[in-house]
């Protein structure tokens, strides 16, 4: 078979989109053209994500690692976390409620990509803007976790009074990669939602950018679900 | 799907996922709060994280209908990490081992 033939043999572009299933990945990935058929932008973020998983994921492999080797009792995150509210103490009640805003932030930011593309710019950039408030207000209650952890309890990265030293290298390096995720989210939205409000995207016609930085957010927030797990409830 | 305008799914749905997410989370919280140990608090912690996981995936990233080609480059990579984790999991068990008979 020559080239000519092998040219004229590969299915037309059209007839590739149009495939989807298990014949569609087959004609994608053998169609030597495009294979995610998405824009360039979402691919590259979702490349981007795969990275980021592989190095949070070693970060918590990291964790495992020291914690299951480790002689020395690991202290009960159950009881390091607890907050004292109304004369009691209350097991990891601050990581409950910075979940559930994380949770309420990941809602927002999807219904605010529904209103981009619908074209409401107004509702859409508002529903950004309070989704990077709540990301801020995660970032405080992190700082005032971290503080009373520093302060009150005497956690270092190198040692800490309760037990196994590894404790406060895992935590600091864990949430803090997580948290300064959320930061980086947070200053990320701001910007789309400003650009958004000032029509930047209404002259190209195109909201996507506001799904991209969507894919960021709950990618944290899918992070956050990992930490939570393996870091909080162990 | 149109490339163009990209995904795009009724609010309805968003909400209700919220919704699950927050009884998720819950019963995750409730785990700890009731002190279930051993083998259920693993079993339902891992479980509960999975479906949490799953739901973010699937419905707010919008994986359930992308393409297959751009589902399978970002899910079958991360496969790689339970070796990696399997392999770290019995050279820690190693570790402490070493550590129990040398420095007890």
């Amino acid at each position: 078979m020559n080239d000519t033939a092998t040219i004229a043999a590969a299915p037309p572009l059209s007839q590739a989109i149009a495939a989807s299933g298990w014949r569609g990945l087959i004609a994608d990935w053998s169609s030597d053209r495009q294979a995610f058929h998405v824009s360039w932008g979402k691919a590259m973020m979702w490349i981007f994500l795969l990275s980021d998983t592989f190095v949070f994921s070693c970060f918590l492999t990291g964790y495992m690692t020291v914690r299951v080797s480790t002689t020395v009792a690991w202290p009960n995150p159950s009881e390091v976390f607890a907050l004292h509210v109304g004369g009691a103490d209350i097991p990891l009640l601050l990581i409950a409620i910075m979940t559930f805003v994380l949770i309420t932030s990941s809602g927002t930011m999807a219904m605010a990509v529904n209103f981009a593309y619908r074209g409401d710019r107004v509702n859409a950039a508002t529903l950004m803007l309070v989704t990077a408030t709540l990301g801020e207000l995660f970032v405080g209650m992190q700082a005032f976790e971290w503080s009373k952890l520093i302060l009150e309890e005497g956690v270092r990265p190198w040692g800490n009074p309760m037990g196994a030293a590894q404790f406060g290298s895992a935590f600091f390096m864990i949430t803090g990669f997580h948290g300064l995720h959320v930061s980086a989210g947070v200053v990320f939205l701001f910007t789309v939602a400003f650009k958004l409000m000032r029509g930047d995207y209404d002259k190209a016609g195109n909201y996507q950018i506001v799904e991209i930085a969507g894919l960021y957010w709950h990618f944290v927030d899918l992070v956050w679900v990992f930490i939570f797990a393996l870091f909080y409830l162990w | 799907m149109n490339p163009v305008t990209g995904q795009q799914h009724p609010i309805g749905l968003y909400l209700k996922i919220w919704g699950l997410l927050f009884v998720l989370s819950t019963m995750s919280y409730l785990v700890d709060y009731f002190h279930f140990q051993g083998y259920l608090r693993w079993a339902l912690i891992i479980t509960f994280m999975l479906l949490k996981a799953g739901l973010i995936v699937a419905v707010f990233m919008h994986m359930a209908w992308e393409r297959m080609s751009l589902v399978y480059a970002i899910l079958v990579p991360p496969l790689c990490l339970l070796v990696l984790v399997g392999l770290m999991a019995a050279e820690g068990g190693h570790t402490f081992l070493t550590r129990l008979q040398f420095f007890h």
